[in-house]
């Protein structure tokens, strides 16, 4: 079965780039533009992997994250946070909430699909 | 009426006293026994039964001169606000429990000082208490039916009964506590009580005679005046009258204060200050009211009985007369409450005075210092009780040799004349700091014994030996030495006659030996004490000079003879932590030194207090010099530490004022911080993008799509042109923050800058179908630097157009020419701005502060460049408050 990705960022081109990748992996990509979308499309769908990124407009990443951590039928989805926030006391909230990776903008892209890759291994 | 039946009347009422008595002090802190009312009726004792007969007695016999004894309290007591509360303060402070500690405290401790205070006290106060046992002897004798029996021993005269009655009430319930300086609260209450029942039943008596027996007071006043000797007794004769109304006054103004009774509800059982407020009006109309009826039962008494009777009862001859022995009743138990209130607090007074100024430092000090703390308790208590059942055996004595013969009016007025000597030490000591010891003592000795000479002896003399050659020829026969009339001064009555000479005397002695003789470092520290009642709190505290060695385990030694291991131990920690010492504290300075002759104090008085504590430290002689530098230095003190007092508080403002910047300081570094976060955050999205496009387009092994390259160049175009953006705006800001950029002013016509603005936006609206309206078309010349009000204008703008509803939307932009300023508006239909962000909507990335991880929509610059902008030109930029749909901007610009 395909690995199922969801990119969850407000930024249009960096989810551009980031879809164009995943896919050429052969992954299935859903995109939400902020939490709030990403919990309508979690409704539906099991991905094996969010990409979250934190500061988004209305629903943010973190609340984000807290709504998937409820919900019984993700719990074998992981959750990585994509985002420029790059604190250690960032990380560590992130992390805290239940993340299984933190990653930091600007980010390469070759290296966040291996990672993911890994992550689903 | 049966004798034993007025037994039994008054056992039964003596039983009710004791129940009050015990509810009292059962109930210390209830309201109902601590209140002004209270103790405005417990200043009341001065109406003794002196009051209540021998003023009827006075009237009847020499007109109003009965007056003049209420005259005195009613003029000094306005001036209780300030004497009063001033001895008042000084009585809690020391924990006085007498006015003999209170004058020997004021005269630096001295001991004979004290004992002679108290010997004078138990002179002056013997006759009165025997005043009162006569009053109800007699009473009783006119109440009980057998008027003929003339009791012959002690054993079967009731009035010994009576008198012991009183003792046991006056020693169960005046001994409760060793300290003495402890309220007495059952006393009180049932004082204010018997207060009470005088003024009514003699209120009641006044009524009846006047208005039942007699028609009213014109009727008493018609047939009283029809009589012999009228016209003596309603008026002043000449000017030796006046002297002696004068010297009355004089007498009982001074009495008020010093009875040892009077001292004792005023001074000593006061419990809060304040009751003094509504005691200096009450008590002057508790006495009026008590004198309304006094002169109508004495005519009333006249006319019924003429000269048969003593007038001094007309109160109760008159309803027995006309068999009305109920009110008759009434009267005996008004005048019996009297008698009682006034003999137990006196004797309570006394005997406190006793134990503590004669019997402790003179012969059982020694004793103490052995002794078991609880011990030393049981003897200061049956010290006590033996002094009371002594003074008022003592009294029935006096009142079996002497006072048969006598008037209650003349034995009370001995007693006031007598009373009277402590009043120059007493009341210049408060307000003159050289008033010395030595002086005191002289004055009161002297003056004591002209008042024996002229008034006390004439009538021993007589009573023994059964003539009056003394009074009439005088000492060895010399005519100037005549008692009633020395040097030849015979117009006035013989108790203002005594008074007139020794308080002369004693007031001369007093004040030629005060500034003679200075008074020793101790009296001089006492007096400043008393005399300087502004900072008399602090002055006791720190103006005692005293030098020597003191061990701390040696005080507290004998603190725990006379309080107990616990409380001394208390009493010294509580010390050490108010003055700041540690608790292990070993040598022991002035402080401690007053401060433990303060807590024996109320056990055992102040002179055996300052011996005791003498006794157990190596204390040295200080020269008078020395004092006074000690004194001056101390006052510098006080003046050092009012500087560093204003220092420190300097210093603590600043203090305060470092917090309040270096909290600034903390929130604009944490401003600093997220704004950088911001700027950060900003700056790495565009990079991204690119980095991410980039990095694919670059992958050789990729064979990516022709249109999907021209979209990610396209991006990494878009992402560049919004890195530039952002890096314009971020150091536009900086310059205009930092006030390096300089406007280029130009005249030039805001309506074509306006439109202008639209232009380079029109495309942006146009694709969002958003409308913009210009309302003003006339043009305005003025000063402005055209880039930078562009650069407001689309910011305004393009702001409005992305709250704008798509299609729907509209903007209007509006100016208004002013006096001396131009207002531009920008008003659009779009979402609004909440009403608790219009005060940040002008903050550098104000989204990120409120909202933080919610992401700004722009750089959240503009709107801060802008607000820059404009107050660079002068003006002023706001968001309208108060609109519903839409927002409004507003900015000025002036001109001159």
């Amino acid at each position: 079965m395909k690995n199922r990705i969801l990119i969850v960022d407000d930024e249009p081109n960096i989810v551009m780039s980031l879809e164009y990748a995943f896919k050429k992996q052969d992954f299935e990509v859903f995109i939400a533009r902020d939490g709030s979308e990403a919990l309508e499309i979690l409704k539906h769908q099991v991905p094996n992997i969010v990409l979250l990124d934190i500061m988004m407009p209305n629903v943010d990443g973190y609340q984000t994250l807290q709504e998937i951590k409820k919900n019984k039928s993700l719990k074998d989805t992981k959750v990585v946070f994509l985002t420029a926030k790059n604190k250690a006391s960032d990380v560590e909230k992130g992390l805290k909430l239940g993340a299984d990776k933190y990653l930091t903008k600007p980010f390469s892209v070759k290296k966040l699909v291996s990672e993911i890759l890994e992550l689903l291994a | 009426m049966n004798s034993f039946t007025l037994i039994v009347i008054i056992i039964i009422y003596l039983a009710v006293l004791f129940y009050i008595a015990f509810l009292a002090e059962k109930k210390r802190q209830s309201k109902w026994v601590n209140n002004p009312y209270v103790y405005t009726l417990s200043l009341a004792v001065f109406c003794s039964a002196w009051t209540y007969y021998g003023s009827v007695g006075i009237a009847a016999n020499s007109g109003i001169n009965f007056l003049p004894i209420y005259l005195g309290p009613v003029i000094a007591a306005p001036l209780w606000i300030i004497v009063l509360r001033k001895i008042i303060r000084i009585s809690k402070q020391h924990k006085i429990s007498s006015i003999a500690d209170f004058i020997s405290l004021r005269y630096g401790n001295n001991r004979f000082l004290g004992a002679l205070v108290t010997i004078i006290c138990l002179f002056g106060t013997l006759p009165y208490i025997s005043l009162q046992l006569k009053a109800v002897s007699e009473t009783f004798e006119i109440m009980s039916d057998d008027t003929s029996y003339i009791s012959t021993s002690i054993i079967d005269d009731s009035t010994f009964y009576v008198a012991l009655l009183l003792a046991v009430f006056a020693a169960f319930f005046g001994t409760q506590n060793t300290d003495a300086s402890e309220k007495h609260k059952g006393i009180v209450a049932t004082v204010a009580f018997e207060s009470v029942l005088k003024l009514v039943f003699f209120t009641i008596i006044g009524g009846y005679i006047t208005f039942y027996l007699f028609d009213g007071t014109t009727d008493i006043y018609d047939k009283i005046s029809n009589t012999e000797n009228f016209k003596e007794l309603t008026t002043l004769s000449g000017i030796e009258d006046g002297f002696n109304w004068f010297f009355m006054i004089a007498l009982s103004f001074m009495s008020i204060f010093l009875l040892p009774r009077q001292f004792q509800v005023m001074v000593l059982e006061n419990n809060r200050e304040k009751h003094l407020k509504k005691a200096i009006w009450l008590f002057p109309l508790y006495l009026l009211l008590f004198n309304i009826f006094v002169i109508f039962i004495a005519w009333a008494g006249k006319l019924t009985f003429g000269s048969t009777q003593n007038a001094e009862y007309y109160s109760l001859l008159l309803p027995l007369e006309h068999g009305n022995s109920l009110l008759a009743t009434l009267v005996f138990l008004g005048g019996f409450s009297a008698v009682i209130s006034m003999v137990v607090v006196s004797t309570l007074a006394l005997s406190t005075m006793v134990s503590n100024n004669l019997i402790i430092p003179y012969g059982f000090l020694d004793k103490f210092i052995k002794n078991q703390p609880e011990r030393n308790s049981k003897y200061i208590k049956s010290i006590r009780r033996i002094s009371i059942f002594t003074i008022i055996i003592s009294a029935y004595f006096f009142y079996v040799s002497f006072s048969k013969e006598l008037s209650l009016y003349s034995i009370g007025l001995i007693s006031f004349v007598i009373i009277a000597q402590l009043a120059p030490s007493f009341f210049i000591g408060l307000f003159w700091n050289r008033g010395s010891s030595k002086a005191a003592i002289i004055g009161m000795i002297i003056g004591f014994l002209i008042a024996i000479y002229t008034l006390v002896l004439p009538f021993t003399l007589q009573a023994y030996t059964g003539t009056d050659y003394f009074t009439q020829h005088g000492l060895f026969g010399i005519a100037a030495l005549k008692p009633n009339a020395l040097l030849g001064i015979d117009f006035l009555s013989p108790p203002a006659h005594a008074f007139f000479w020794s308080i002369s005397f004693n007031l001369m002695s007093y004040l030629v030996f005060s500034l003679v003789s200075k008074g020793n470092y101790r009296e001089r520290n006492y007096a400043e004490m008393f005399v300087d009642s502004k900072s008399f709190t602090s002055l006791q505290e720190n103006a005692f000079v005293w030098k020597g060695e003191a061990y701390v385990s040696d005080v507290k030694n004998v603190l725990v003879r006379f309080l107990g291991e616990e409380r001394a131990t208390r009493a010294l920690k509580i010390f050490f932590t108010k003055h700041k010492l540690p608790l292990d504290t070993q040598l022991g300075d002035a402080r401690l030194i007053n401060f433990s002759e303060k807590l024996l104090t109320g056990s055992i008085g102040s002179a055996s207090a300052k011996i005791l504590i003498a006794s157990v430290v190596k204390e040295e002689q200080i020269s008078l010099v020395e004092v006074l530098k000690i004194l001056e230095e101390s006052k510098e003190n006080i003046v050092n530490n009012k500087v560093l007092l204003e220092k420190s508080n300097e210093l603590s403002q600043l203090s305060s004022k470092l917090k309040d910047a270096n909290k600034e300081l903390i929130s604009k570094d944490k401003q600093k911080d997220e704004f950088l976060d911001t700027v950060a955050h900003e700056l790495k999205t565009p990079i991204t993008g690119i980095r991410a496009a980039t990095e694919l387009l670059m992958d050789e092994d990729d064979d990516m799509p022709q249109e999907m390259k021209a979209q990610f160049l396209k991006n990494i175009l878009q992402d560049s042109e919004r890195l530039g953006r952002l890096i314009h705006n971020i150091l536009d800001f900086e310059k205009l923050e930092t006030g390096r950029l300089n406007l280029d002013l130009e005249y030039l016509d805001i309506q074509k800058t306006i439109a202008k603005a639209i232009g380079s936006i029109s495309q942006i609206a146009a694709k969002k179908g958003v409308k913009i309206v210009v309302n003003n078309v006339h043009s305005f010349k003025i000063n402005y630097d055209e880039d930078r009000i562009l650069q407001v204008l689309t910011n305004l703008l393009s702001n409005a157009i992305k709250f704008c509803q798509p299609q729907t939307g509209k903007i209007y932009i509006d100016y208004k020419l002013g006096n001396a300023l131009v207002e531009i508006s920008v008003t659009d239909n779009g979402k609004g701005i909440p009403e608790e962000d219009h005060a940040f909507v002008f903050d550098k990335f104000y989204q990120s502060k409120h909202q933080n991880t919610i992401k700004p929509q722009g750089s959240g610059l503009g709107l801060a460049i802008t607000k820059q902008i404009v107050e660079k030109h002068q003006g002023k930029i706001w968001a309208k408050k108060g609109i519903k749909n839409g927002a409004t901007f507003v900015f000025t610009i002036p001109f001159k």
